[in-house]
């Protein structure tokens, strides 16, 4: 069972609650959720409660990822998709949190659960189609459409855009999914093998040291992972919001 | 954020159809992940597509994920985007402040200048005239002295002439005396006083 590399991803309920026959407990999900909310707004918070004008260490990590996405997403989507600033600063925060909270050993990784990141793509998306209608009505359309294509090979451009539009909340839940899920199993697996071969005695602590260098290296790897999974969360949903923001303006 | 709590209605449904085929057979679809499974887990299914704790995670996700939402929109963004907007008025209004004391100091070097040449050709005015006054001084001076050296030279003049004139005097006198006792020694009796000094006085006039 301690070696089971799946039972990390395991939901245990903590405060059972059932409404209509559905599960709505507070199970340890839930409360790495909350964590992590915690953490992130109680990091933003705090480090800025000095307020200086020059910025300790804290306020300059805040200040930095402030930055950081704001810059992203004016590169992204200009300066009228800074009003999705408050939105694509939650997700990243939300999901680097999430993903370094799951770095610590016994903590369960919210990123890790294929519902969450799908619903929190689906949110991207959702924001993109409801705002691009709102904004710009049947004219959003044109998002499938790209310009200079010839006529012939106009309709199978158009229905690979709409493929690839419809792909993006999978690619994007996916990928988040995937890569958090796949690298603590990796972890997982080689700290297992630390474990069992040290077991076997002088000759088995011998050759544990191979994996344990290994573990090493993906635990450096795996925080890398972590910001970058992040990151590239941030950057795709700001290259989706400028979908909406500027329709057939590839 | 609606469009997430819509998706929580009907993604369970969704996940269910897929979830389906994998609750039979337990663990049997899944072996495409890799994992060796353990069959000591309740469900049987892997973890993260055991479609029976998605309603909890997406209620907690709506939550916790709203609420962060409202919190990084209401107090967090404008609390760091305020410390930012501060510090870059600051940095703009220093580098104004900056500016105006430069200008201020350039203005400041100008009159300073424009002071000191001013007060270079007033020296030089002062010392032209004092060096004027001084020359016109020493011209009335020297007239002054001058004069009064032709007075004293005059008064000298004059009174060499009347010591001059006293001593012509005196000369006759003493003519006379001498012719007197050269003629009484020569005829041996007195000549009259009057005779001699007609004599005398025709010598004189004579000679002269």
């Amino acid at each position: 069972m301690a070696n089971d590399p799946t039972h990390q991803f395991q939901i245990s309920k903590i405060v059972p609650i059932e409404i209509g026959g559905m599960d709505f407990s507070f199970t340890n999900a839930s409360l790495f959720m909350v964590a992590t909310v915690a953490c992130a707004a109680g990091f933003l918070y705090f480090a800025t409660s000095q307020r200086g004008l020059i910025p300790g260490r804290a306020q300059s990590v805040a200040e930095m990822s402030y930055e950081f996405i704001a810059g992203m997403l004016r590169e992204g989507a200009g300066n009228s998709g800074m009003k999705f600033f408050p939105m694509v600063f939650t997700l990243f925060m939300f999901v680097l949190t999430a993903n370094l909270l799951g770095m610590f050993p016994y903590f369960f990784t919210v990123t890790s659960q294929i519902i969450v990141t799908f619903a929190l793509a689906l949110f991207v998306i959702g924001t993109v189609l409801v705002y691009g209608f709102y904004k710009h009505g049947f004219h959003f359309l044109n998002v499938f459409v790209p310009s200079g294509v010839p006529g012939i090979l106009l309709p199978l451009v158009v229905a690979i855009e709409i493929i690839s539009f419809l792909s993006r909340p999978i690619s994007l839940s996916v990928r988040l999914f995937a890569n958090m899920l796949a690298g603590h199993i990796t972890l997982k697996v080689f700290s297992g093998f630390v474990a069992s071969l040290g077991a076997l005695g002088a000759l088995g602590i011998g050759g544990a040291i191979l994996p344990l260098i290994m573990t090493v290296a993906l635990t450096g790897l795996e925080f890398l992972v972590a910001f970058l999974q992040a990151y590239v969360f941030a950057v795709l949903t700001c290259m989706y919001l400028n979908d909406a923001v500027h329709p057939g303006g590839h | 954020m609606f469009v997430t709590s819509a998706f929580a209605q009907t993604a369970p449904e969704a996940t269910e159809t897929h979830e389906a085929p994998g609750a039979a057979p337990a663990g049997e679809v899944h072996t495409e992940t890799g994992v060796p499974h353990d069959d000591a887990h309740a469900t049987g299914v892997f973890p993260p597509f055991d479609a029976s704790t998605y309603p909890s995670q997406l209620l907690w996700l709506v939550i916790t994920f709203g609420l962060f939402y409202l919190l990084m929109k209401k107090v967090l963004v404008p609390r760091v985007g305020g410390i930012l907007e501060q510090r870059h008025d600051r940095i703009a209004q220093d580098l104004d402040e900056a500016a105006r004391l430069k200008t201020e100091a350039d203005v400041a070097v100008e009159t300073y200048e424009r002071e000191l040449a001013a007060a270079r050709s007033k020296a030089h005015t002062i010392g032209e005239t004092a060096r004027e006054a001084a020359k016109s001084k020493a011209a009335v001076d020297r007239a002054a002295i001058e004069a009064e050296l032709a007075q004293k030279l005059s008064a000298a003049e004059t009174r060499i002439g009347e010591i001059k004139a006293q001593a012509f005097a005196q000369v006759g006198a003493i003519a006379e005396e001498t012719a007197t006792a050269i003629v009484d020694q020569l005829i041996g009796s007195k000549a009259s006083a009057d005779d001699i000094k007609t004599a005398i006085a025709a010598a004189s006039s004579k000679g002269a």
